[in-house]
């Protein structure tokens, strides 16, 4: 691959790739997100390599692994190009069938949606009601892309953010865009990414360093996952426009050691990228100098926090430290760090490219844009969803999710993991919103959404989510350390019906102080399903203190 | 160096740019109660003790003194119904580890805390992490590491270091809220090289009195 010395280049290199493929050839994407992948679409991708092989449709028929689709509930999934036409549960037998019908320009009807109680079948992603309710601006080119091929990426249209930002932008105007887009950080605490970028920019120091935090590790969150290994190069173009906005010379990848899909496609990204000239020095011959490096985690959730995952990239132990001075003040060796998470950096091309105007007008009052949604628990599709802010939870869970599984009725829903919170079934007008959900316990954190089904103990739930934490946590400071193990033995008392007199007083205290006094975001969340779950469900636990008297 | 001005408990206190709130309560002769403070190590923040109630710009926030740094026209309490809450439940937290470590039983007494309130563990060590950072920061000898995380952290001896090192210096012992320290290391001999310490060069000389080394009471049971 040839360097790309000026943006005059890049677009050629981008009519080039797009002159070579012709868009009325089919083409065949079968996804290997992580959830397909467990149900061996690796076969199924294999399968149609072989009967293209077999049949020698080389240059007749395209086929291309992707990143995740979205629709995990019913992989392996297919979708078969023109037409987004969408095959679910297709095994490596249904290939020869696939092949034969797209060869004809037609639909295999034995393989698309099939809705379970109408019976009524759609055939194109924009009719899949799992699909047809979202605004899938960030996820949805991932069907497009080969995440092991930058020139996939070109072809969307990649990388004329970055473009845009080096030629026709300064600095100060691409800062000024993201602060009058009101991007707020996905990552769970919804602070003002643009706010955060000036403060690193206006820091003294010199030498300064951009983040993308992709540590994932919040219970029943798996959308960065998708996003990162699905779409590397969209991240990885938010962060070079971000640094650049900055004035950062330096980026750093922090992400799991133990994904390795993720691995290989963020590997080959930033080779590519580098490559490229996109970069490296002088980027695309605009006197920008910038580098990222990849950091892998040592395994533990609190890793994911941003000041013990500044102390791991020095090589130090995750542990965290009080931000009476910001990281993006004194941040990585002291120098000032702005860390962002992947789904945050993953919107910023776009709001370069089609400015901020654009993206606010989307979104509730005070969250703008879309966020990505980790669907899963008691819910008939779980998967990853991208929706708008402001979405009421009821199209999330019912007209996207289809409802609660097995035909039972809905108890709660759960945002934000081990340290989110849950409401009642009834609350399910609320908003997708920052702030809403947060006030009502369960802040969107970042975008894990569970649903409990009637039958949900939700005493064994928050048991369970602290059990979590308490093997997450680094253990530094008392309240979490010792405060989660407490609360996770009254708890576990509670479930095997040896509650006593003075439990729930216990819980209540251990739960205040445990977030009042803890060192970091994970010790003060840690008992924030615990306090929802006082706010909304008292009685079920009252009910397990002898005497009924909620142990007062 | 720029002095600044704040209040704690009422009484105008003057600083110096760069001090914690600690230092600064410490200097106008106002106690605030540590645990895994010590002034010859960096301040650590693990055993919240110190947190106090701040009042800044017309907002409460509950900070650790330790670590905050003095700024102009903060309003600290060291005491509040908050701040005791805190400390209490903190103290009933490490007194599950070690009910009758002197320094405990005396904070308990002073906030109220009730030494059975909550499920006795078996380790009496506090993670306080004196011992580790004592070692690292002025021995250098790190010969006591921090293992593990979460539920599962606790101090270990590393033999081949503590072989060598630990005898001549004992230091640590006496800093030991608990005197788990000192039981850790004659365990870890035991373990791992029995009779085969360096020979003492010189005469074992505690040079850190501030803690004493308690006798180690049975664990009573959990109520």
């Amino acid at each position: 691959m040839a360097r790309l010395h000026s943006a005059v280049e890049l677009e050629e290199l981008r009519a080039k790739i797009l002159a070579s493929r012709d868009p009325a050839r089919p083409c065949i994407a079968v996804c290997a997100g992580a959830a397909c992948d467990g149900m061996d679409s690796a076969a199924v991708a294999a399968a149609f390599l072989g009967e293209v092989d077999r049949q020698e449709l080389d240059g007749k028929l395209e086929v291309r692994t992707t990143g995740c689709h979205g629709y995990c509930e019913k992989g392996p999934n297919v979708v078969v190009t023109p037409g987004d036409i969408c095959y679910f549960e297709v095994q490596p037998a249904d290939v020869p069938d696939i092949v034969a019908a797209t060869l004809k320009g037609e639909v295999l009807d034995r393989l698309v949606y099939k809705d379970p109680r109408t019976g009524a079948k759609s055939v194109h992603m924009n009719e899949v009601p799992f699909y047809k309710h979202q605004t899938r601006l960030l996820i949805g080119d991932n069907p497009k892309i080969d995440p092991m091929r930058i020139d996939d990426y070109l072809a969307v249209g990649g990388y004329a953010a970055l473009v845009k930002a080096l030629t026709e932008m300064s600095p100060d105007q691409v800062l000024d865009e993201v602060k009058r887009a009101n991007l707020r950080g996905r990552g769970g605490g919804g602070f003002p990414a643009g706010s955060k970028w000036e403060t690193t920019r206006n820091a003294p120091e010199k030498t300064k360093y951009v983040i993308v935090n992709g540590h994932e590790g919040e219970s029943a969150a798996f959308m960065d996952r998708a996003m990162l290994t699905g779409n590397p190069h969209k991240v990885l173009e938010g962060l070079i426009i971000g640094a650049y906005a900055i004035g950062a010379q330096k980026g750093f990848m922090y992400t799991r050691h133990d994904m390795p899909l993720l691995t290989k496609h963020v590997r080959a990204a930033l080779a590519q990228a580098q490559d490229y000239g996109l970069l490296g020095e002088n980027i695309l011959g605009s006197g920008f100098d910038f580098n990222v490096e990849l950091h892998f985690d040592v395994g533990i959730f609190v890793s994911g926090e941003s000041s013990a995952l500044m102390r791991s990239i020095e090589g130090n132990p995750p542990e965290p430290r009080p931000k009476y001075i910001r990281t993006s003040v004194s941040g990585i060796w002291d120098k000032p760090s702005n860390l962002n998470n992947v789904e945050t950096w993953a919107n910023v091309p776009q709001i370069i490219s089609r400015g901020a105007e654009w993206f606010t007008s989307m979104g509730s009052k005070g969250s703008k844009g879309t966020k990505l949604i980790s669907l899963s628990g008691h819910v008939v599709n779980s998967g990853v969803v991208e929706v708008p802010m402001g979405t009421p939870l009821r199209t999330l869970v019912f007209d996207i999710g289809g409802g609660v599984r097995d035909g039972k009725t809905l108890k709660a829903i759960h945002f934000g993991g081990a340290m989110g919170g849950a409401i009642p079934a009834h609350l399910i007008d609320a908003q997708l919103d920052f702030d809403e959900m947060s006030k009502l316990g369960a802040p969107i954190g970042a975008g894990g959404l569970l649903l409990m089904d009637e039958d949900t103990d939700m005493i064994e739930m928050a048991r369970y989510l602290l059990d979590f934490l308490v093997n997450e946590s680094c253990g530094k400071c008392v309240p979490c350390r010792e405060g989660m193990q407490q609360m996770r033995h009254i708890l576990t008392n509670l479930t095997q019906g040896k509650g006593k007199q003075g439990d729930l007083e216990r819980l209540e205290d251990l739960a205040e102080v445990t977030g009042l006094s803890s060192l970091c975001a994970l010790g003060k969340t840690s008992a924030d399903p615990l306090k929802s779950m006082f706010r909304y469900f008292k009685p079920e636990y009252e009910s397990r203190i002898p005497g009924g008297s909620g142990g007062k | 160096m720029s002095e600044i001005v704040l209040q704690i408990d009422g009484l105008e206190v003057k600083a110096t740019a760069g001090m914690t709130v600690l230092q600064a309560a410490q200097q106008a002769g106002i106690h605030i109660p540590t645990l895994c403070h010590h002034e010859k190590l960096e301040a650590f923040g693990g055993c919240r003790l110190c947190m106090v109630e701040m009042q800044s710009r017309g907002r409460t926030s509950y900070v650790v003194s330790c670590l905050y740094p003095v700024e102009k026209d903060i309003v600290v309490r060291t005491r509040s119904e908050k701040v005791d809450k805190i400390r209490k439940v903190l103290v009933e937290e490490l007194m599950a580890h070690a009910p009758d470590a002197p320094e405990l039983v005396k904070l308990a007494e002073e906030y109220g805390a009730d030494r059975d309130r909550f499920e006795r563990k078996a380790s009496f060590c506090v993670v306080c992490g004196l011992c580790v950072r004592y070692c690292n920061e002025v021995k250098q000898k790190n010969a006591v590491g921090f293992i593990d995380n979460g539920a599962l952290r606790e101090i270990s001896f590393i033999p081949e270091i503590a072989r060598k090192e630990c005898w001549d210096c004992q230091e640590c012992f006496a800093l030991c809220p608990t005197s788990y320290a000192q039981a850790a290391y004659l365990l870890t001999e035991a373990l791992a090289f029995p009779g085969q310490r360096k020979a003492p060069s010189r005469v074992t000389k505690v040079t850190e009195p501030a803690r004493r080394v308690i006798p180690i009471k049975p664990i009573a049971a959990p109520a």
